[in-house]
């Protein structure tokens, strides 16, 4: 046994771009992995000393405490406007912000969209798990049509409550941003993709042309009141329909 | 080096803080106070000191990049009128939450609701009692001229690093709006060093930093808030400014006003004091911290005390918590936008306060 457990032998370690705090996370959320995605991809680039992250208010608000960078929690929805004030003073530093549906297409969409349109050089890692997760299963701008939650019971109603929103199409529209993609992490082989972009998305910060907006679409087991399996396997029936991996927006040549 | 220059109360803020050595301004236009970003956009700081200086979506942008930007150890500031400031105010809890530096500052307009774009004084509650949401306090300094518009930029920033907390200048449209000779300070350097409360990217062996206003844990909140408040008692202690005309004399009579104000009170205090009516004035720099030992001290010994404010009362609330019942305490005020005349103020003085 002790002849295998050689340093040489290893084929896979945790990285160090993550602490050993317990995460809070409910049992197969995706969370978990796209931090995980988040912070290997920080690792592989080796800038975890010059990387500063920002929370938003959700869910992942406690974030700050697994990924081993600089880190600032913002107000609900102003994530990309902290960024902003962090990346204009330190310039050459790595900037990127993780924020929910709620937080960045609802109360935040202003930040969003002009942080965007500025073409401020961060990253917005955007986890869109379709529900307002923290506060217990509301109804958020990206709720399917028809998807029940707790503000609406019966189904999403697109006369009464609107549209789902497809912000990731919404921003690539703007001169300001760069690379735009759409990824899930909900199988090893999607992860391993979601990194890659996440990896694009951070080098190309160096380039200062633009914002970069990686989304994760992904499921919230414990509000859409599912197994974390049925709830992947609801996430490829429903949600990649309306909101389909790849890539909305990728640099010019 | 040191300059004199004749400058209208905006530009003169906007001047001081690319002396004060900041690093960035982030701000929105709003009437009576958008010289300031005008002449910062004008000047162009970022090609000399490397001040950056950008217009943000909103006051709620600003004042969210304010956070992102103090949370790095950097110097910078706002500035913003009535709907605007109270845009910034969950904000503005949570950098006090956070214990970031930075300086915010008030042109203040005339309200409720859209008001009026004419100057008053309204907003004090809003400083001095919070604004936000939770117990936290802002160190809030009322200038009275250009000069001292100036004078508390730098101030302003010595006193939110030295605290590590928001510090809000209250002023309003004429002190914004009119010119004056000013003496400004030499350009001072920009900050070099690195807090270890800042985010400047992981310093490696050590702990990564986080900036956040979150305690889930009540105990741990609580534990918060109580530092807070032994900072704030600290600031009551070391940081009460004011300014005291005719106090140490034989005074049967006391004047409490702020700001603009106060100078207008000033004139009404020396038209008393020729017609032979014994009257001083406390003029308070510092609104939070407020002056309440030199208050109660004086209230000991008059025969009541008139406060003058350009709102309907508020103020007022402070200068009786300090009298403690000592001496009546009377009120005179214009709002809205209205500026009183010294005339009416010394009528204020006959009547409400010498023949009331
Ligand atoms: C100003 C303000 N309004 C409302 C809230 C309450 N709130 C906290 S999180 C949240 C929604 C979060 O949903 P989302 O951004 O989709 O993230 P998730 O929890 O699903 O990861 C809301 C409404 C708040 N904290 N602040
Ligand atoms: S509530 Fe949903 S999004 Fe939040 S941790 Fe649980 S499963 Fe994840």
């Amino acid at each position: 046994m002790s002849e295998i457990i050689k340093p040489e032998n290893i084929v896979y370690e945790k990285t160090k771009v993550m602490t050993d705090k317990v995460m809070h996370y409910c049992p197969g959320c995706g969370h978990g992995t796209a931090h995980k995605m988040v912070a290997e991809a920080i690792e592989d680039l080796g800038i975890q000393n010059e990387t500063i992250g920002v929370t938003p208010v959700g869910c992942s608000v406690l974030a700050y405490y697994y990924f081993a960078v600089d880190m600032q929690e913002a107000a609900h929805g102003r994530a990309t406007a902290v960024a902003t004030g962090i990346k204009r003073v330190m310039p050459e530093k790595y900037v990127f912000t993780y924020q929910g549906d709620g937080d960045l297409a609802a109360i935040g969409t202003a930040e969003t969209i002009h942080a965007c349109n500025r073409g401020e050089n961060i990253l917005i890692v955007f986890i869109n798990n379709g529900i307002y997760g923290m506060t217990g299963g509301q109804m958020a701008p990206t709720t399917l049509e028809g998807m029940k939650s707790s503000t609406s019971p019966y189904g999403r109603d697109l006369k009464t409550m609107g549209n789902p929103l497809k912000i990731s199409e919404l921003v690539a529209q703007l001169e300001g941003t760069y690379y735009v993609t759409r990824h899930s992490v909900h199988t090893p082989a999607n992860a391993r993709k979601a990194k890659r972009a996440l990896k694009k998305a951070l080098e190309y910060q160096k380039l200062n042309k633009g914002t970069c907006l990686v989304e994760i679409v992904s499921n919230c087991p414990s509000n859409w009141k599912m197994t974390p399996v049925e709830s992947n396997k609801w996430m490829e029936e429903h949600m990649f329909p309306f909101y389909p991996l790849g890539d909305i927006k990728v640099p010019q040549q | 080096m040191k300059e004199l220059r004749l400058m209208k109360g905006n530009e003169a803020l906007a001047e001081a803080s690319i002396r004060a050595g900041a690093d960035a301004y982030f701000g929105y236009p709003i009437t009576p106070q958008s010289e300031v970003i005008e002449y910062l956009m004008h000047v162009q700081p970022e090609k000399t000191t490397g001040m950056v200086v950008l217009q943000a979506e909103s006051e709620i942008g600003a004042i969210n990049m304010i956070y992102g930007a103090a949370g790095c150890g950097k110097k910078v500031l706002t500035t913003s009128s009535g709907p605007g400031i109270s845009l910034m105010q969950e904000a503005l809890s949570y950098i006090a939450g956070a214990e970031l530096p930075c300086v915010v500052a008030n042109i203040q307009r005339g309200g409720p609701g859209l008001g009026t774009i004419q100057p008053s004084q309204g907003d004090y509650f809003q400083s001095v009692k919070g604004g936000g949401h939770g117990d936290y306090k802002l160190i809030t300094l009322a200038p009275a001229s250009v000069q001292e518009t100036v004078d508390y930029v730098k101030l302003g920033f010595e006193l939110a690093f030295q605290y590590r907390n928001p510090v809000m200048i209250l002023t309003d449209g004429i002190i914004g709006q009119m010119m004056e000779k000013v003496e400004l300070f030499e350009q001072q350097p920009r900050i070099t060093e690195q807090f270890d409360w800042a985010t400047k990217g992981k310093v490696p062996g050590k702990d990564h930093v986080i900036v956040t206003s979150l305690m889930l844990q009540s105990e741990e909140q609580e534990k918060i808030n109580l530092r807070l408040q032994a900072k704030y008692r600290e600031v009551e202690n070391n940081e009460v400014r004011y300014q005291e005309h005719y106090c140490d004399e034989d005074i049967d009579y006391l004047l409490v006003a702020f700001g603009s104000c106060a100078r207008i009170t000033q004139k009404s205090m020396e038209m008393a004091r020729e017609k032979g009516i014994k009257i001083g004035l406390i003029r308070p720099q510092t609104l939070y911290p407020f002056p309440v030992a030199i208050i109660e001290k004086l209230a000991a010994k008059v025969k009541g005390i008139l406060t003058v404010e350009m709102n309907t009362g508020q103020m007022i609330e402070d200068v009786k918590l300090a009298a403690n019942g000592q001496t009546k305490v009377e009120f005179y005020g214009r709002c809205g936008g209205m500026i009183p005349s010294p005339d009416e103020i010394l009528n204020a003085i006959e009547t409400k306060l010498i023949g009331g």
